[in-house]
């Protein structure tokens, strides 16, 4: 949809009621304690304007940017998934009734609340969520719960213009610039997209149009008709962030490399510094393993089910009979990287990393995924020996 | 015959304090036994703070030992036994071969329990040179030279870790084994905890010092919810790769000393911990050498 609008900065908070009043739970990019998270947004001072963030290999900080930027920060430190995929869930719920013989009934539970509306996510982001959509709802087994939540979710998203260290977006291909559609479903990726711009006296987001439903919010707030001069403008701004990245991985060659790196010495060093405890799977945004657990209560006439987020870096994660199956941490990593790089490719038809760059910040080891991809290639013979220094 | 044999434990067969009881229905319940070793009390005292739970526990469970709550003592055996403390005495030996004898399903509680607690400080210490300190008269005093671990000692079928344990763990388990199932007591990091409850990492975004990537989950990740790093105190996970945080530890600028003792705190005697301790120690000691024969040398 060849459709421009422009959104002063002013107006945001028109947006947020427009899609408040439209019943959605508008959830985003919100300061809390010592890092940029996603959380609730009911007005536009939810959002951390002024606030920019500095990631690299085990390390956040949010600093002070000196302007009144809303978006001048990479990726909060925990993505969307939360939002359609949460943490833990109930299942079912059972009960056993005393007055019924001591019949045990079961009641499906279904998620309630609010449709969701997606404010400011990051095209690596809004990339994982294709990702899921693919591997939880687009299989013939579909996830009913995630289906349930994202079904009917509004999507706002907001370019990248302040990549941080670990960002390599760029060279996945996944950003900083949201493809317009959807590669796999042909759907649109976004309702809407904003780009900011900060000049001297002006601060106003270039507003595309994604979907019609992205086009009546548009027109019900009274976003003013923009000029094919303002998408330049906004492709500038995501050029410019592209070319600040120093981190990348080269995907043409990254599937190989895995498949030929099953046996590499390279897994033993990694081990050494890896501390498996987790983090690393549990703010990525497309890692999607979950275990089962049932819990009941003293009596045993009420039990649940419960999903939880699980991790293929804990030893319980591949515990069947007699024993893990990955014992050691670098089967761990070593499943963790192939499977991201490599087989969520064969499995799925693309790779499981959007280039968030999360892995990195986040690990307390500062294990970077891009450097050990890149050794992984030197090892393996598939990439280029490292220029000699 | 009665087991309690605490030194002031006063045993009164036929104190039966659930007046309201009826014999069938206490004969019906499963007997639950909670003893003491060398410990605080805290662990037993958990129990006793499950204050929602605790008429439906008393309901559930027929309380026969439990000298923490009340003088009333019921005979053995006991289908489920509690044990807080380690073994640091010939006699808490003794006894908990008589304990484990008694006992059907048998759960250590708490840190003293499953690693020896603070008190397993005494494995790097003289106890001959602290008794003839403290005690007017030592030859009074029989104890052994280490703090152990209950599992050292006899078999145990569950653990809970924690200074003190966390009470909804201690409920999984009475409900578990109530219900005839395996209680859910996670060995992973106490980094799942945070990310599920969706807590921002401490060392990552303040430069605090964490032991949560090589601690046990189980306490809900407390410490981290409240912005400080973890103090390990539910002892090493499964995986607990120490060499790696004692690495991130010096980096974040901990001193050796207190990395030294970090590891040994709560947990001193779980293996992971003393080794990595040991580990700290001896690097720090070879770093002084080197350091001295520098000078020496420069001199």
């Amino acid at each position: 949809m060849d459709d421009i609008r422009i959104l002063q900065a002013s107006g945001l908070d028109a947006l947020i009621e427009e899609l408040r009043s439209r019943g959605f739970r508008v959830v985003g990019p919100t300061l809390r304690g010592d890092a940029i998270v996603t959380g609730e947004i009911r007005a536009a001072s939810d959002l951390p304007r002024g606030k920019g963030d500095s990631q690299d290999a085990k390390t956040y900080r949010v600093r002070s940017r000196g302007d009144d930027a809303y978006f001048g920060f990479a990726a909060p430190a925990q993505s969307s998934k939360p939002v359609f995929f949460p943490a833990e869930e109930v299942v079912w719920r059972g009960h056993r009734d005393h007055d019924d013989d001591g019949h045990f009934t079961v009641e499906r539970d279904t998620p309630d609340g609010a449709p969701i509306a997606l404010l400011g996510v990051r095209s690596c982001d809004l990339r994982a969520v294709q990702i899921h959509d693919r591997v939880l709802a687009g299989r013939s087994h579909v996830d009913a719960h995630y289906v349930g939540r994202r079904d009917g979710a509004f999507v706002v998203a907001v370019a990248c213009s302040d990549p941080a260290a670990s960002c390599f977006c760029a060279s996945m291909g996944t950003g900083p610039r949201p493809a317009t559609t959807d590669p796999e479903t042909g759907a649109s990726s976004y309702d809407l997209l904003l780009t900011e711009i900060l000049g001297e006296d002006d601060h106003h987001f270039v507003m595309e149009i994604g979907t019609d439903a992205g086009r009546e919010v548009a027109d019900e707030i009274g976003a003013s008709m923009g000029h094919p001069a303002d998408r330049d403008d906004a492709v500038a701004v995501t050029d410019a962030a592209a070319a600040r990245q120093t981190r990348a991985i080269d995907t043409t060659i990254v599937h190989d490399v895995l498949r030929a790196s099953a046996e590499s010495p390279r897994w033993e060093d990694v081990a050494s510094r890896c501390l498996a405890c987790t983090n690393c799977t549990l703010v990525c945004p497309t890692c999607f393993c979950t275990t089962v657990q049932d819990v009941s209560d003293l009596t045993g006439d009420s039990a649940e089910r419960h999903r939880v987020w699980d991790s293929c870096f804990s030893e319980s994660f591949s515990y069947i009979h007699g024993g893990p199956t990955r014992e050691s941490t670098k089967a761990r990593y070593r499943q963790w990287i192939t499977h991201k790089l490599s087989s969520w490719e064969d499995q799925f038809g693309m790779l499981g990393c959007v280039g968030c760059g999360r892995c990195i910040t986040w690990c307390p080891a500062g294990i970077d995924i891009t450097e050990e991809a890149a050794a992984l290639g030197r090892m393996s013979g598939l990439a280029a020996p490292a220029p000699a220094t | 015959m009665s087991i309690a044999t605490e030194p002031h434990g006063v045993t009164e067969p036929h104190a039966h304090s659930h007046g309201h009881d009826d014999a069938a229905s206490a004969s019906s319940r499963p007997k639950l036994a909670v003893w003491k070793f060398a410990s605080c009390d805290g662990c037993q005292l958990s129990l006793l703070n499950c204050e929602d739970e605790l008429l439906s526990i008393a309901e559930a469970v027929h309380i026969a030992y439990f000298p923490e709550a009340t003088r009333a003592v019921v005979e053995g055996p006991y289908e489920l036994s509690l044990v807080e403390g380690s073994i640091t005495t010939p006699d808490d030996v003794r006894r908990i071969h008589e304990i484990r004898a008694q006992s059907g399903v048998l759960a250590t509680i708490g840190a003293c329990a499953t690693a020896g607690g603070i008190q397993a400080l005494r494995n790097w210490a003289d106890v001959d040179q602290y008794r003839s300190v403290v005690y007017a008269h030592p030859e009074y005093l029989k104890t052994l030279d280490t703090s152990t671990p209950i599992a050292s000692h006899v078999d145990v079928d569950y653990e809970l870790r924690g200074c003190p344990v966390d009470k909804k763990q201690l409920i999984e388990v009475l409900a578990a084994f109530l219900n005839g199932r395996k209680p859910r007591i996670p060995t992973y990091s106490v980094c799942v905890e945070c990310k599920l409850k969706g807590n921002v990492c401490v060392p990552v975004a303040t430069g605090q010092p964490c032991l949560g990537p090589v601690t046990q989950a189980g306490c809900g990740a407390l410490c981290p919810s409240y912005g400080r790093g973890c103090y390990g105190c539910f002892g090493p996970q499964d995986s607990a790769n120490t060499e790696s945080l004692t690495r991130q530890l010096v980096e974040l600028g901990m001193p050796s000393d207190d990395i030294v003792r970090v590891y040994r705190t709560f947990n001193a005697g779980a293996p992971a911990f003393a080794a990595a301790s040991d580990a700290v120690e001896a690097d720090a000691v070879e770093a002084a050498a080197s350091r001295a024969a520098e000078q020496g040398g420069a001199s």
